[in-house]
């Protein structure tokens, strides 16, 4: 032990600290412990040491025989483990030593910290509450000043409201003071102008009236004193008659109304159900007092009670005397209150019956009496099913009618189901429409047809007409007439042609709208064309659609150029259809063409 | 609605006889008599001096004419033109004039308050009634023209008489418990008097005719009290208008208040409609005479834009008063009850743009007519439940329980309408301003055009 104790310090912390090479290096550095020569003594020392260590004392021997100084090896091996089993407990007990150390370390550390920090917060809320205390005492110091100030503020409230009371006296004092003066001054003005007789003072009146009821004015006596407070007290009695009569018709009201309230009360309340102990009274009673009590009775018990308050109310009501008015008002308050028991219990009574279980019970109990309530309930029952179903109903509609809107174009076998269902009623109204339209249309066709026939004719009528001229203006020219009479002669022939033109148009009663229009027209044109004229624009109007309300507001400012231009239309319309048919006017409608359009423009 | 041609006249001085025959008007000195209906002068008598205060008789026989500074009064006849009756006081000095019930005896009340002398022109009698007492309303005629009620002071003490106006016997003399009276007013049947304290205590004291005291109401204490009373022409209810902006309904059996109608600055009472009547767009029609009298229908049509119906709650234009000066602009100075008794009209001074009418029948707030500018005069029709309003501008206002309408006057020069009173029969109505005056014709036949179909029940319902 006492050998090299320095090297033994040295060596501990590297064997510790290091690992296995380090030992390694370190055997090589103290290769000097142990040379051949000091052998033994290093036995003798490392088993010493091993004693000292608790190891088994004999666990190294020297081989003194052997020179060389060999070891027994077996101890030596067996105690050089121990040695390093040892050395590995210790090192594994130092790391834990020291992560533990490392730990309370930290802790420590940590501790400090909030030590620390701990003593700041202290350090702060000292300060704190020194200045609060600061505060306190400042405060304390006002309040003692407020108070002060307070009672001073007090005192000359006081002082001032001793002073306004003083003032207010010797106001009202003064007050007093100054009207007595000024009575007695208005006295004395007045004892003045009474003794100085105002000769101002005057009435001047040119004749005297007489008084407004034409009666003469009556002197004061006792009787006519007696006469005024007569009048007065009717007065006033008359004004309390009026106010009495008219509380008695109130009075009379609000009873009418009471007694209908009771009669109605009764109405409500007497079909609801008596109690089976009740009903062994009831042959006695005629009906109008079973009406009358039986719902207002709940026990047998009050029942008498009951039946006399009742009489005594159903009297008092029709009495109007001043003793009758208490119980009546009793009556009253008795009934409403058994009112509002009675409705409570009903109240209680739904809620039991409505559970189906105390049907059953009661049904087999009460028989005769809960028929009716249970009749009732089943109504209830089935009604609330169908409030029900009406509400699922509606509710399901209003679903798919949500998916519909939502999705128009959600193909889906429902949906379409959907649209089909609603479309429907649409589609047969569609239908109708169609269906009317189409006679519509077929009945406008045959029309067009009487139309396009009536134009052919015309047509044929206008080349007649165009050849009657033509024939005559030549006749004219052949004649060698002077041409400035060409044009009133002109005129004149066609009114004749027209006329002519108008017998056929009169054979045919296949146009009835022209006829009926034909009045319109009669104000711009010759009596004679009123047939032919206006048949060619209602056939343009027909054809082209156009209103009637606007061709005959339109014609009305410019009639006669515009009806031209119509025949000229149709003219030609006729003409593009004529031409298929009869082909060989062709040449003759040209020239009327041409010829009409010189008189346009 | 037709308006007359415009005429002068002066000191506000427009009476229309109690008959509803005649209308007269007072032009400085002159008195001028015409008929109601042509407008045409019947009389014109000279005064002798500037006429300050004009009176018919209950009859409508007599005018009485004021001429205060002179202390003179003059009297004139309709009947014989040249009858005359002048009454002078004298030296003493007058304040007051007006006609008893009866029309035969004038009631003078002289300088200070001194007396007041009773001129017979029956007998040429006077008799003179010491200590009146300078008030408010001093003294007060029952309706049937029966009884006088007088305030007096005596001894720094309240007293009432009640004198019998056929002979001036003094019926009743009691001590009435006020500090300081203020004024008397008999109910419309003429058997209970209302006699209230000076605004200084809320106290409103109830006679009977007999002198008996009914009852004492008293709102509050320590503020100031009451600043105006009306009595419902049935005698049901008494109205107290006081500083507090507060109406009080006195019943008539319990002489106990039945209700309380505020005068909030903000309005959100669900059943009130408030109406402001719109000036900018009323400009938008503007119409010369000529025409306003052909245009009885657009009439009805156009006006309806002319009022607004504010949705609630509204909020009231108020005034703050200046506290410190006498009389301040604060409480219900003016309340009018309709003549069906069915509605009350009222006027807070703090809100002077403002007409609240108040329904008696559901005791609540009915309409409230909000002006631009502040309201001078109203007055309800004498036969139908209508208020006619003024407020100093060329317009005059109607509310009636279907609506409200606006009227330009047709009149050049700007009349400004200063007051309005109703002729007795409710079918005109004079327009006073401040030198002229106009008559206002309501075409009573029929169903009443100017009022407009403002679907009030719907706006109930807000």
């Amino acid at each position: 032990m006492t050998m090299s104790p320095s090297w033994h310090h040295n060596n501990l912390p590297t064997m510790h600290s290091s690992t296995m090479p380090l030992s390694k290096s370190s055997y090589n550095v103290l290769s000097a412990f142990c040379t051949e020569d000091n052998v033994p003594r290093c036995i003798s020392y490392i088993n010493q040491e091993m004693d000292s260590l608790g190891f088994s004392s004999a666990c190294i021997e020297a081989s003194s025989t052997e020179v060389s100084g060999g070891l027994n090896t077996v101890p030596a091996l067996n105690s050089m483990y121990e040695l390093l089993q040892m050395q590995r407990r210790s090192q594994h007990c130092l790391q834990e030593q020291e992560a533990e150390s490392l730990k309370s370390s930290s802790a420590l550390e940590h501790l400090q910290i909030t030590n620390s920090r701990l003593k700041d917060q202290l350090e702060l809320s000292k300060r704190e509450t020194s200045g609060l205390h600061e505060a306190e005492r400042q405060l304390q110091l006002k309040i003692k000043t407020l108070q002060n100030c307070l009672k001073t503020e007090k005192d000359e409230v006081q002082k001032l409201q001793s002073i306004i009371a003083s003032r207010a006296s010797q106001y009202s004092h003064d007050a007093k003071r100054k009207e007595r003066e000024s009575t007695k001054l208005k006295e004395r003005l007045n004892q003045l102008l009474v003794e100085k007789r105002d000769k101002k003072l005057a009435i001047d009146v040119l004749n005297y009236l007489g008084r407004a009821d034409g009666k003469r004015s009556q002197w004061k006596t006792g009787k006519v004193e007696a006469r005024h407070e007569g009048e007065m007290y009717r007065s006033l009695l008359s004004d309390y008659e009026v106010r009495h009569r008219a509380l008695m018709l109130e009075n009379v009201e609000l009873k009418k109304v009471l007694q209908q309230m009771k009669r109605e009360m009764v109405s409500i309340l007497s079909p609801s159900p008596r109690k089976p102990c009740s009903s062994f009274r009831d042959h006695v009673e005629d009906s109008l007092e079973l009406s009358t009590r039986s719902p207002l009775r709940d026990s047998t018990a009050g029942s008498d009670r009951d039946k006399e308050v009742g009489d005594c109310s159903r009297e008092t009501l029709d009495q109007s005397c001043e003793h009758a008015r208490e119980q009546l008002t009793n009556s009253i308050r008795q009934q409403w209150r058994r009112l509002k028991s009675h409705m409570e219990r009903l109240d209680s009574q739904e809620c039991v019956v409505s559970s189906a279980s105390l049907v059953q019970q009661s049904q087999q109990r009460a028989g005769k009496e809960l028929v009716p309530r249970q009749i009732h309930e089943e109504e209830m029952e089935r009604m609330r099913l169908e409030v029900q179903q009406c509400k699922d109903f509606i509710q399901t509609q209003q679903q798919l009618l949500q998916q519909q809107l939502n999705s128009p174009c959600y193909d889906d076998e429902t949906a379409a189901l959907l649209n089909d269902c609603y479309t429907l009623e649409e589609k047969e109204r569609l239908k109708e429409e169609w269906r009317l339209f189409d006679e519509q249309r077929k009945n406008f066709e045959r029309e067009r047809e009487n139309f396009t026939e009536a134009a052919i004719r015309l047509g044929y009528e206008k080349k007649a007409f165009e050849e009657d001229r033509a024939s005559w203006l030549k006749n004219q020219f052949l004649n060698m007439t002077p041409f400035v009479d060409r044009k009133r002669h002109s005129a004149s022939e066609t009114q004749h042609a027209l006329s002519t033109s108008s017998e056929p148009d009169m054979r045919i009663p296949s146009t009835p709208a022209r006829l009926t229009k034909s009045r319109t027209y009669t104000a711009f044109s010759t009596p004679k064309a009123v047939a032919g004229m206006p048949s060619t624009a209602d056939l343009y109007h027909t054809l082209r659609l156009i209103p009637d309300s606007s061709s005959s507001s339109r014609g009305s400012s410019k009639r006669g150029s515009w009806q031209e231009s119509n025949i000229i239309h149709s003219r030609e319309d006729s003409r593009v259809r004529s031409r298929d048919r009869y082909g060989g006017g062709d040449c003759c409608s040209i020239f009327s063409l041409g010829l009409e359009e010189n008189s346009l423009t | 609605m037709n308006f007359s041609e415009v005429f002068k006249q002066s000191n506000q001085l427009c009476r229309v006889s109690p008959d509803g025959k005649y209308l007269a008007t007072c032009v400085q000195y002159r008195l001028v008599v015409r008929d109601v209906n042509t407008l045409q002068i019947l009389h014109l008598y000279t005064c002798l001096d500037q006429i300050v205060h004009m009176e018919w008789s209950s009859d409508s026989l007599f005018i009485l004419c004021a001429m205060y500074k002179r202390g003179l009064v003059q009297v004139w006849s309709l009947e014989q033109p040249d009858w005359y009756c002048k009454i002078d006081e004298g030296s003493i000095g007058l304040v007051s004039s007006r006609w008893s019930p009866d029309g035969r005896h004038i009631l003078n009340t002289t300088e200070f308050h001194l007396r007041v002398t009773v001129w017979s022109l029956c007998t040429k009698a006077v008799s003179y009634i010491k200590y009146p007492k300078a008030c408010q309303k001093g003294i007060d005629f029952s309706r049937d023209g029966c009884y006088m009620a007088l305030a007096e002071r005596r001894d720094c003490r309240d007293y009432v008489s009640v004198f019998v106006c056929d002979d001036w016997h003094l019926l009743r003399h009691f001590e009435t418990e006020t500090q300081d009276l203020a004024g008397v007013e008999w109910s419309p049947n003429g058997c209970v008097l209302a006699v209230w304290d000076s605004c200084l205590e809320y106290k409103v004291l109830l006679y009977s005719l007999d002198g008996r005291l009914l009852s004492t109401f008293s709102a509050y204490e320590w503020s100031l009290g009451i600043k105006s009373l009306a009595w419902s022409p049935s005698s049901q209810f008494l109205a107290i208008g006081s500083y507090d902006g507060k109406v009080r309904i006195l019943n008539h059996i319990t002489w106990k208040k039945v209700t309380e109608f505020d005068h909030p600055a903000s309005i959100n009472n669900t059943k009130a409609v408030s109406t402001l009547s719109n000036e900018y767009m009323s400009g938008a029609f503007h119409l010369p005479y000529p025409v306003q009298r052909h245009l009885k229908n657009c009439l009805a049509y156009s006006l309806s834009e002319w009022h607004e119906i504010c949705p609630l709650p509204v909020q009231v234009p108020v005034v703050k008063p200046d506290l410190d000066r006498a009389n301040p602009k604060v409480g219900v100075s003016s309340m009018a009850f309709s003549s069906d008794n069915r509605y009350l009209a009222t006027k807070n001074d703090n809100m002077a743009c403002v007409v609240w009418v108040w329904d008696m029948q559901r005791l609540g707030l009915l309409a409230v007519l909000e002006q631009t500018s502040a309201v001078r005069c109203f007055q309800w029709d004498p036969r139908r439940p209508r208020l006619a309003l003024c407020t100093g501008n060329a317009k005059l206002y109607l509310w009636s329980p279907a609506g409200c309408v606006s009227v330009q006057v047709p009149a050049e020069g700007g009349f400004q309408v200063q007051s309005v009173t109703w002729h007795c029969s409710g079918d005109s109505l004079i327009l006073l301003g401040k030198e002229q005056l106009c008559l206002c014709y309501m075409e009573s036949r029929g169903n009443n055009y100017f009022v407009i179909k403002f679907a009030m029940n719907n706006h109930l319902d807000v």
